[in-house]
């Protein structure tokens, strides 16, 4: 059995101002509102080979509004 | 400012007009994160200046303690001039904020990208053969003649601009005159573009503040002309002072240089990296209750000096802090502030800088500064080169 590593982001919305890094970042794993605060795309799972810019966008968020965390899952 | 009296001790007589920390502050920040962290001032009654990250950060976020009815230091009170948002605290500030915010998304910028383009094109094809002064005939020209298309006003406007941008942010800090001439020609010169946008609406900035409401209500005239005073001396000379730096860095760095020539896709990348390691914008806070913060007392009345360029180069927080790595990928810095009072026009600079460099380098990707000419920086707070003479080629 393999273990892989499933990312998933979140965008802490109270956190958030805007500063748009997470999507000029990795734009597959945010969304922007009408205002410019992010949130993360879908239910924030990160696609496998989207990782670096999961962590990158965690890396470059000035408010620390970016969190990545890690499931571990079976198959 | 050459009559100021000489600085003998940075911690507790620090003067950011003096010719030294104009010239070349980092290595004073460096003194003073070290030994104070926070240092002090009796000159302008009175100021606070924080050398570290986390201590910037904690007073940006700190909006109990520390107001943001006054953003600039200065020699003397002067009137207040309400800008909001950006002299706005809680809980005016979020409506005030928050009404701005769609004409400032990466999509609504993205729109204005193809006019900055035109814009850099059309300096640069007015350059001569052998160099131009890269302040003065090309950085300073942008975010005036994109600021003016945004506004729907003439961008041959600039001289009368910059004029008013001169007096507010380095000529009023010692001549409350000088401020409130500019302040009052801005109010009059707005107050006729306002008349003609209502008689009149159009696809700009102007018209769209007259049609937006806060809690159903329009704006007042004076947040109306406030914020367009705020728009025109935040969106210009800082920008202005970024590009300036770019090409200033970029003049003595050939290898960085000619490595986004070879690859564009690190300029956003390395724009980042400028705007930490050459963060033009200084703000300022009042301090309206006591507090600790960085082991340092700070009393109600007096101002601090909010640096994020000093933040930037904190090498407790940015490894190498004072290397610019074009290619830095962990890079939290706070250019354009942090917390609620975050530069609304973030998005539209990093566009305007990202272009301008694109245009400069796709065009001249051999340059250097012109060794027979001085370049000069401005005075007061925003740093950039005010003079940037360069040899092409």
């Amino acid at each position: 059995m393999a273990a892989t590593k499933t990312l998933h982001v979140r965008v802490d919305r109270d956190r958030c101002q805007g500063h748009n890094r997470c999507k000029a970042l990795a734009p597959e794993l945010f969304e922007l509102d009408e205002l410019g605060i992010a949130r993360e795309a879908g239910d924030g799972t990160v696609p496998h080979g989207l990782e670096d810019k999961a962590w990158l966008a965690r890396a470059n968020c000035p408010e620390l509004a970016v969190e990545v965390t890690e499931d571990d899952n079976h198959r | 400012m050459s009559t100021r009296p000489p600085v003998t001790d940075w911690s507790t007589d620090f003067d950011h007009l003096d010719p030294r920390w104009i010239e070349n502050p980092y290595p004073i920040w460096d003194e003073l994160r070290q030994k104070c962290p926070v240092a002090h001032t009796e000159r302008f009654m009175g100021v606070y200046f924080p050398a570290r990250y986390e201590d910037v950060r904690a007073i940006a976020y700190d909006t109990e303690h520390f107001s943001s009815r006054r953003i600039i230091v200065r020699e003397s009170p002067p009137p207040r001039f309400p800008a909001p948002p950006i002299t706005s605290d809680p809980p005016e500030h979020r409506p005030a904020k928050t009404v701005l915010l769609p004409a400032f998304t990466p999509d609504a910028i993205k729109s204005h990208e193809p006019r900055a383009r035109a814009i850099c094109r059309e300096l640069i094809g007015r350059f001569e053969q052998r160099g131009c002064d890269g302040a003065v005939d090309y950085a300073q020209e942008i975010p005036v003649r994109v600021i003016a298309h945004m506004l729907g006003i003439p961008e041959t406007e600039g001289a009368r601009f910059r004029k008013w941008i001169y007096e507010v942010l380095e000529l009023g800090i010692t001549d409350n005159a000088a401020l409130l001439r500019a302040t009052e020609e801005m109010n009059a010169y707005f107050a006729d573009v306002v008349e003609r946008r209502r008689a009149a609406p159009g696809d700009d900035l102007v018209s769209y503040l007259i049609g937006t409401t806060i809690a159903g209500e329009p704006l007042a005239d004076k947040h109306i002309l406030g914020t367009l005073r705020l728009l025109l001396i935040a969106g210009i000379d800082t920008t202005w002072s970024a590009i300036g730096s770019c090409l200033w860095h970029l003049a003595q760095h050939p290898e960085d240089r000619r490595r986004l020539v070879a690859d564009p896709a690190v300029i956003p990348s390395a724009v980042e990296e400028f705007l930490r390691a050459y963060a033009p914008v200084t703000m300022a806070r009042e301090v309206v209750k006591e507090t600790e913060i960085g082991g340092c007392s700070f009393k109600p009345g007096e101002m601090v000096l909010l640096s994020f360029p000093a933040a930037n180069r904190d090498p407790a927080m940015f490894p190498d802090a004072d290397r610019v790595v074009i290619d830095r990928t962990m890079n939290r810095h706070i250019a354009f502030g942090v917390g609620i009072h975050r530069c609304i026009g973030s998005n539209l600079a990093r566009m305007e800088i990202k272009v301008a460099l694109e245009e400069w380098l796709a065009r001249i990707p051999e340059f250097d500064l012109d060794p027979n000419v001085p370049m000069k920086w401005s005075e007061g707070t925003v740093r950039g080169p005010r003079l940037l003479p360069i040899l092409f080629g």
